[in-house]
Order: structure tokens, then C-alpha cells, then sequence
């Protein structure tokens, strides 16, 4: 039994949002209310804390199988309960691809090992992710993914995306794009705008995404089909996807705390540490992705955390590989960048890490709800500290925030009703 | 008067117009070497110049060498086929090794925009910046500041028309930063594939009509096509481009008459200038060649300067020379 | 602490005596020509040709060097010193030169003006002309024609001012201060 007192319980899901006590029992959520006692149970003093459900984030890449000198399930968990994330969903490019049930089942076997965080993978949408041939996602969904993802690589044949759109249905799971069109994305490594054209970079064209969320709100509509897409990062892509809602078409979206935190313009000094794909872009699209967030056309933060090796992305601009991690630094960020600023609501923020994206793949998390499982994260609003690169769990430390003083720090992780972090700290629990 | 305190050169975008004004200063006087019967000072004498060019290069390759020289530097010569690069190695892990040979000045050619930053950033030895990419090309932006200031008397208020391939220039990118800083009016023009709509925030004009732009204009930049963009099909061919965008005498008649020409070369004679132009009164291609000597020789003895060998070895000025 | 060691009427004076001497001292005025190291050597040198010209009624032809590009101590300073123009607008070969400063001190100076000149040609002879000489000599340079030999410690400062560059005629010493 955990009691945690005294803290500012925000659950969005209930509409909650007050001064109250949490008490945790057999894994699950068990009460909420004033000046609860439980003898025996284990108290956490929240007074002056954030006391949130567990954060979900829908967009994970954990490098295992195949490249776990980048990431393993257990470093990539340790980074999530550093960043208040009790679940996080992750990404079938991976090698070997997630194709098969026989990979969800490594997965889910090795996380059982671990034993940290929810592990909810994706499978792939197509084998090997080529484009060519359909996964078996019903055996894929049997096996337990989440929804279906080619992420990394778009779906890039409209015919291809059509079929995956229809035949999901009958798993009930999103499909979730990555949205590029290559071919007019070429050789770009930053957003094409002011900054390429100052120093002289292949850009990657607003169009090159918003063409394909266009095609493929257009399929989604045509099919019925539920269609997730992730990391969106244009205003002209909030816009279409407000628009689609509006019609009814059964679409979600994610956006990732450095398309909310940073434009283009980090990328002036050439420093890979900024380069990921979608690119960093304007600041007016910098601006609608916070409106869409705020009004709810954009669902949920997610992280796109995607380690890469110091010396892969020591390699310049150009030859760098895309991608930076997230976990660790998420919610601080968004707290530094937006909810300190004014410009969010810590409510608002609280929602796109939790019931939005349990909402956008139907799981019963995201919520302290009574009789949920209890995944609870704990955060001091006030807590300042500066992101260093040799202080993350994860194995790589390609982040964009490195020397940045952020404000609001994870303090406390509850997940399945076992106390993980605490303090700070990682427990007993928490250290497997 | 303004000190050069700058380790490396890596773009004209960086500089302030006081630092451009000592640039071409310092060219001027030493231009005034190269006219010597001994066209050779010992400014740089015991110092080592690295001139490491990982793309093919000739034209460069050779004014920096010609300049080095004069400054009696020493010279260490690394080109694309001979380095390791293709091996895998990384810019910097070369520019570290040739670092590690007690090199003062590493002047760097690269296929990547932002290879000479990078480099600069990872090594204690000055950097100057030979052309990255489609980034910049800075000493050849002064050339062409140098030989507009020669050939007109002044910079600011001229209007100068850039034209081609403006999306792939580094040359163009220098001398934007440079023309504007000094004062000129610049306009871009080219085929709408190759201006980048972007640049107009940045302060430059764009036109993708050569024959409206080309009467005001008192300097014209013509830049070199490169014949490998062509696979990317940003043009449909160069018979249409030199038709659109290619200097020839008929075009020139509704130029002004003290209109100059320039190019950094080389010259695709029929494409970008016909030759009756390239050859002809209004072209300083051949100026360029020779100011750029005086240039890179600036920038080197500039560069140089800034930044002392070893901290251990400096003792105090001398008194007498520095009084 | 500055203590005058010339005025004006002692710096022309000076110069008088000096083109006196070289006058007696050649064998014609056919080759003389002068010139004056930046920046202060310059103005004295057009003084000088000025002087021998009244003396000798003939044309005596004056350049300017810059030695910036010899100094034998680049690289030891915080930025490079800033580079002028050398003008000497005739060829050097074959000509009696005089090479004219304001202070002849360690003598790298002059060390570094012959290098210069040298690189410029091949002249029958080449003398020194100093306005004041205080010593201290670090090479082995003996100047032929003195305006005034100053004793002086190595930290006194002597500081040559011109008309043409400071608005008067004089020569100070003062001590450096620390």
C-alpha cells in the first residue's frame, strides 16, 4: 500500500484537479479523498507536488532487437520512469523488424525482465517495412501491439496505405503514419525555409509532410479506417487535421516537445544535436503546433525518443543521422517552455501525457480513476535543473537540450502500484 | 582602426562591415607585393598552411597555394583522392590529424555545408573556410567585393544582379552577405527552382526575368552551373537556361554601358556567358583571378595573426617594433 | 615625467645637419634617394629629400616603406599588426638609399627594412638616418647619420612627435609606465 498525501491531484480524465490524498492497493488505484489513513501503507509526503497519472508516450524507439549499443529495454525503461513515463509504445523499425508475434513476444518477454514500465509495442504495417506486403496484424494484435506503424519510413504507396487503413479495422487499432513524401523531401536535412537557405542545407518542404497527411486524412475518411499521425509538425498539417475532425474522420495526432520547444533557427551553428526528421520548423509552425495542443486537434506529447550514438551523430549535419531522445527531458521542457511561460495550462499539459493518449489506443491508463492500475508520476513544479549530457539513463545522449536550466522536475513514479522512483531516486523496485 | 581577432574565416555572413573594410584593406596592401619584382614577403615564414581540399578544386586550390607561398608559409597538401575519406574517416578525425602535424592555418574545401564550423570547432588551428557545400565560399566573396571596389570606386549603393544557380552557391551566399553589409542593392535571379523564395526575408531582391532586372544593374555575378545538378532536374536543359539566364551581347545592349561582368570561373562558355562576353571590355573575370592572390593572402596573414602558435612561446612584444 | 630632448627648431636643425653630411659624405647627387620607414620615418624622410633638394638643386626621390610583413615578431601579438602599402616608385637597383627612422633603438626595425629592401632590388649602397639613436642595440646595426644620441635606460619611453602626425615638432622621454 502506497498513500500518497497532501499533493495537487491533476487527473484529467476525472476533471480532477485539487489538494488531496491517493491511496494505492493491490496494484491499483484504491481512493481518493481528504485525510485518508491506511495503517501499514507506505506514505509519500506530495504536499507542494503535482500528482499526476502516469505519463503514456505513444512514440518510443528502443533500438531492441537489433541495436541495443543505442538503447536496450532496460536503459530505455529507466529513461521513461526518469521522465514520469509509466507506458511507452514502441516502434517496430527495429531489427528485426516487428512483423511477426514471435518479436512481440521477445519484447514483451524481455520486459517482463526488466519489469519497469508498460511496454505497449507497435507492429509493423508492413513486412520488413517495405511497403510491398501487409503484416498478419491480426496475429500482430493477438500477440499484443497496440496499433500498426511503419514509423521511420511513410507508408509510401497510397494503395498500400488504402489497404492498411481497411484491413485494420478488424483489429480495432490505429494505423500510424509517419507522413513524408520522399520525393519531395530528397536530400533535405533541415526544414526548407530561412535557415537552409542561409546556410546552404537540402530542405525538407512543409509539403513533403503536409501532402501525405492530406492523402491520407482523404483515405482515412474514404475507409473508415483509424488513422494516428505521428509527430506532426506544421501548420498547415494542425490545420488539415482540424479541419478532418471537424468532418468526423476517425484521426489522432501526436506532437514531440522539441517541435513545441525549438525552431529552425537552433540549427544556425550546424550542430546535429538539432537535426531530426520532421525538421525543427518555423516559428509560425512552432506557434500552431501549441494552439493545436491546447484546442485539442493535436491529442497527445509524444517523445519520438530515438537514440543514437555520439559518434554517429558527431559525423556533421549532413551525414548525421536524424533523431534525438526525449524521455528525460519531456515534460520539464514543456513545463519550462510552455507552462511557465503561460502559454499552456498544467492541466492541458497533464492530459497530452495521459488520458489524450490512452484515449488515442483505447487502453484503460492515463488515469487515477479508482480501480485503474496505478501508475502515478509525482512532479515538482519548482525543482530547477540543468540537462547535462552525462546524466541520462538512456544509453545515448543526442538531445537537443543539453546546457539547458529547466524548471519542474519528475519526483516520484508509481507504476502497477509498485514505487519505482522516489525522491529522485530510483528504489529497490526500481533498480532490477 | 579595427583588429582582426578572429581564429578562423569560415563565412562573410559572421562578419561585421568593419571587419570586411580591414579585409579589403589588407588586400590592397598586399597587392602591392604581387606587383614586386620578389613578389614574396616573409610575413608567414615558419608557419605551416594545410590546404586541405576534400572536393575537386583547381582554380582555388592554386591561388591559396600561390598565396601561402608568398607569405613564405609552408605548405602541407591534402587532396580528396589521396585523404582518407573515403576510407570512412570523418572531416574532423582528418582535420585533427593534420592538426596533430603542427599545422598553423588549415584552409578546407568540403562537399558539406557546415564542414568548416565543424571542423573549427573540434581543432586549435586556425580554419579558413576554401567553400562547404552550398554554405559559403568566403574569400571568393571578398575577391568579389575587392575587384567591385576597384573596378567602381565604392560598394554601397551599387546595384549588383547575382545570376544562376543561386540554391547550390556558396559563392552567391558570400557575396550576398558581403554586398549587403557593405551597402549594394542585391538581386538574385534565376530559374525558379534555383532561387530559394527565402532569401527574401534575408533582404535580397528575386527576379526570374534576367532582361528586367539587367538594365539597373551596375555589376553583374554570373555563377557557374554545375553540370551534376542536372540529374536533380531542376532545369529542363541548359539550351533553355543559357536562353533565359546566359549573358550574350544582345542582352547586354540594354545594359548600362559601364556595366561589369564577373564570374568566379570556370567559365561554361555558351551557358552562362557567351563568349564575345566572357572575353569581351565589360568582363573583370581575369581581375578576379589576379585580386584573388592579394585576398587569401590577406586572409591567411589575417588568420595567422589571431592566433598565436604556442601560448608558451609568446613572450612580450618587442618594444621597439611594436611601439 | 616627460623631459624634452627636442624642440622644433632642434628636430630642423637636426635635419639640416644630417643632409650636410651625406652630401659630404657621397660622391654625387646623381643616385641619392630616400626612404622613410611608416610611420614617422616617413615624414622625416620627405623632410630630408626636401632639404637635399634646396642643397643640391636636383630632384631626390622619396618612397615610403611598410615592414609590417618582415617584423620578426608575428605570431607573438594578440592580432596581426595591419599591413600597408609599400610605395617606392622607382626601381631601387643601382641607387644610393637612404633609410630614414625616428628612433633607432634594439635595431630590428632596421633589421627588417633591409630584408624589405633587399626583396626589392639590388642598390649600390644603403645608409641609416636616425633622428635620435638611445642605445640598447639587440643586432648589429650602427646608424650613419644621428640628429641626436640620447642615453637612456631600456624602460624610458622616447616618443618622436611630428607635425604631420601629432600636430607639433617634438621629442619627449618619459617613463614607461608599469
Amino acid at each position: 500500500m502506497i498513500l500518497i498525501q497532501g499533493g495537487r491531484v491533476v487527473d484529467p480524465s476525472q476533471g480532477l484537479d485539487e489538494v488531496t490524498d491517493l491511496l494505492i492497493d493491490g496494484g491499483k488505484i484504491a481512493k481518493i479523498g481528504k485525510n485518508l489513513k491506511a495503517n501499514g501503507a507506505h506514505v509519500l509526503n506530495a504536499k507542494g507536488k503535482v500528482v499526476a497519472p502516469g505519463f503514456i508516450d505513444l512514440h518510443v524507439h528502443l533500438r531492441t532487437p537489433g541495436q541495443e549499443h543505442k538503447e536496450t529495454v532496460l536503459t530505455g525503461s529507466r529513461a521513461a520512469v526518469r521522465g514520469g513515463f509509466t507506458t511507452i509504445c514502441t516502434m517496430a523499425n527495429t531489427d528485426p523488424v516487428v512483423d511477426s508475434a514471435n518479436v512481440i513476444e521477445f519484447l514483451k518477454a524481455e520486459n517482463a525482465k526488466v519489469g519497469l514500465v508498460n511496454l505497449l509495442p507497435y507492429g509493423a504495417v508492413t513486412m520488413g517495412l517495405k511497403g510491398e506486403d501487409l503484416t498478419e496484424m491480426g496475429a500482430l494484435a493477438s500477440a499484443g501491439a497496440v496499433g500498426f506503424s511503419d514509423d521511420g519510413m511513410p507508408v509510401a504507396n497510397a494503395g498500400m496505405m488504402r489497404r492498411a487503413l481497411e484491413y485494420s479495422r478488424m483489429t480495432g487499432l490505429p494505423v500510424i503514419n509517419h507522413c513524408e513524401e520522399k520525393e519531395l523531401s530528397g536530400h533535405g536535412v533541415v526544414h526548407e525555409g530561412l535557415t537552409a537557405a542561409r546556410l546552404g542545407l537540402a530542405g525538407i518542404p512543409e509539403e513533403a509532410e503536409t501532402v501525405m497527411i492530406a492523402r491520407d486524412l482523404l483515405l482515412a475518411e474514404a475507409t473508415g479506417g483509424r488513422l494516428h499521425l505521428a509527430h506532426l509538425s506544421t501548420a498547415r498539417g494542425v490545420e488539415l487535421v482540424r479541419a478532418a475532425k471537424k468532418k468526423g474522420v476517425r484521426v489522432t495526432a501526436e506532437v514531440t516537445p522539441h517541435h513545441l520547444a525549438l525552431s529552425e533557427e537552433a540549427l544556425s551553428t550546424y550542430d546535429s544535436r538539432f537535426k531530426m526528421n520532421p525538421p525543427l520548423r518555423s516559428q509560425k509552425d512552432l506557434e500552431a503546433l501549441r494552439e493545436g495542443l491546447k484546442d485539442g486537434t493535436i491529442d497527445a506529447v509524444a517523445t519520438d525518443h530515438a537514440p543514437h550514438s555520439a559518434a554517429e551523430k558527431e559525423a556533421g549535419l549532413a551525414e548525421a543521422p536524424f533523431g534525438v531522445i526525449g524521455l528525460e527531458t519531456a515534460v520539464s521542457v514543456l513545463l519550462t517552455e510552455l507552462v511557465h511561460r503561460g502559454t499552456l495550462s498544467v492541466g492541458t499539459l497533464i492530459e497530452a501525457l495521459t488520458c489524450r493518449p490512452a484515449k488515442v489506443l483505447g487502453i484503460g491508463r492515463g488515469s487515477l480513476a479508482v480501480g485503474t492500475p496505478a501508475d502515478v508520476t509525482v512532479l515538482d513544479l519548482e525543482e530547477e535543473w540543468v540537462v547535462e549530457a552525462g546524466g541520462f539513463a538512456s544509453k545515448s545522449a543526442n538531445t537537443p537540450f543539453t546546457g539547458w536550466r529547466l524548471k519542474g522536475k519528475v519526483t516520484d513514479v508509481v507504476v502497477n502500484g509498485r514505487d519505482l522512483y522516489r525522491g529522485g531516486q530510483f528504489t529497490n523496485g526500481g533498480s532490477s | 582602426m579595427t583588429r582582426w581577432t578572429r581564429k578562423d574565416l569560415l563565412g562573410l555572413e559572421d562578419l561585421t562591415r568593419e571587419e570586411l573594410e580591414l579585409l579589403l584593406e589588407q588586400a590592397e596592401a598586399f597587392k602591392e607585393v604581387s606587383l614586386r619584382p620578389i613578389k614574396k614577403v616573409p610575413a608567414l615564414r615558419g608557419r605551416t598552411v594545410a590546404l586541405c581540399f576534400l572536393e575537386p578544386s583547381t582554380r582555388t586550390r592554386a591561388s591559396f597555394e600561390l598565396a601561402a607561398k608568398r607569405l613564405s608559409a609552408d605548405i602541407l597538401s591534402f587532396q580528396g583522392s589521396s585523404s582518407s575519406i573515403a576510407k570512412g574517416e570523418s572531416v574532423l578525425d582528418t582535420a585533427r590529424n593534420i592538426e596533430a602535424m603542427r599545422v598553423d592555418v588549415l584552409v578546407l574545401r568540403h562537399s558539406t555545408s557546415g564542414a568548416a564550423a565543424q571542423v573549427a570547432r573540434g581543432v586549435r588551428c586556425s580554419v579558413v573556410n576554401a567553400g562547404d557545400g552550398s554554405h559559403e565560399h568566403p574569400t571568393q566573396g571578398l575577391v568579389d567585393l575587392y575587384t567591385i571596389r576597384e573596378k567602381k570606386g565604392r560598394i554601397e549603393g551599387l546595384n549588383v544582379l547575382i545570376v544562376g544557380d543561386i540554391l547550390h552557391s556558396r559563392v552567391a551566399r558570400s557575396d550576398f552577405w558581403g554586398l549587403t553589409k557593405l551597402g549594394a542593392k542585391v538581386t538574385l535571379c534565376g530559374p525558379p527552382t534555383l532561387v530559394p523564395p527565402a532569401m527574401e526575408l534575408l533582404g535580397a531582391r528575386i527576379s526570374y526575368r534576367l532582361e528586367e532586372v539587367l538594365p539597373q544593374a551596375d555589376v553583374v555575378i554570373t555563377l557557374r552551373l554545375q553540370l551534376e545538378r542536372q540529374q536533380e532536374k531542376y532545369i529542363p536543359s541548359f539550351r533553355e537556361y543559357a536562353r533565359a539566364y546566359g549573358l550574350d551581347r544582345a542582352k547586354l545592349e540594354k545594359a548600362k554601358p559601364d556595366l561589369i561582368v564577373m564570374h568566379p570561373g570556370p567559365v561554361n562558355r555558351g551557358v552562362e556567358l557567351s563568349p564575345e562576353v566572357a572575353d569581351g571590355p565589360q568582363s573583370v573575370i581575369l581581375d578576379q583571378v589576379t585580386n584573388g592572390i592579394a585576398v587569401r593572402m590577406a586572409a591567411l596573414y589575417l588568420v595567422a595573426g589571431a592566433h598565436p602558435r604556442h601560448a608558451s612561446e609568446v613572450p612580450e612584444p618587442n618594444p621597439e617594433v611594436a611601439g | 615625467m616627460k623631459t624634452p630632448i627636442l624642440d622644433s627648431e632642434g628636430i630642423r636643425k637636426s635635419i639640416v645637419r644630417i643632409a650636410h653630411e651625406i652630401i659630404e659624405r657621397g660622391r654625387g647627387p646623381e643616385q641619392l634617394c630616400v626612404i622613410g620607414i611608416r610611420t614617422r620615418g616617413d615624414f622625416l624622410a620627405r623632410r630630408l629629400a626636401q632639404a637635399l633638394r634646396e642643397m643640391t638643386g636636383r630632384d631626390v626621390p622619396v618612397g615610403v616603406l611598410d615592414i609590417t610583413l618582415y617584423r620578426d615578431d608575428l605570431g607573438r601579438m594578440e592580432a596581426s599588426p595591419a599591413v600597408h602599402a609599400t610605395e617606392i616608385p622607382f626601381d631601387v637597383t643601382g641607387r644610393r638609399l637612404i633609410v630614414v627612422d625616428d628612433v633607432l633603438f634594439t635595431g630590428r626595425t632596421v633589421r627588417a627594412a633591409m630584408d624589405a629592401l633587399t626583396d626589392l632590388g639590388r642598390p649600390e649602397s644603403v645608409e641609416l638616418a636616425v633622428l635620435v639613436d638611445r642605445g640598447h642595440r639587440e643586432l648589429p646595426i650602427k646608424p650613419d647619420y644621428v640628429g641626436k644620441n640620447l642615453p637612456t635606460s631600456k624602460e624610458d619611453q622616447v616618443q618622436v612627435h611630428l607635425v604631420e602626425t601629432d600636430g607639433l615638432d617634438e621629442v619627449v622621454i618619459g617613463e614607461r609606465v608599469a
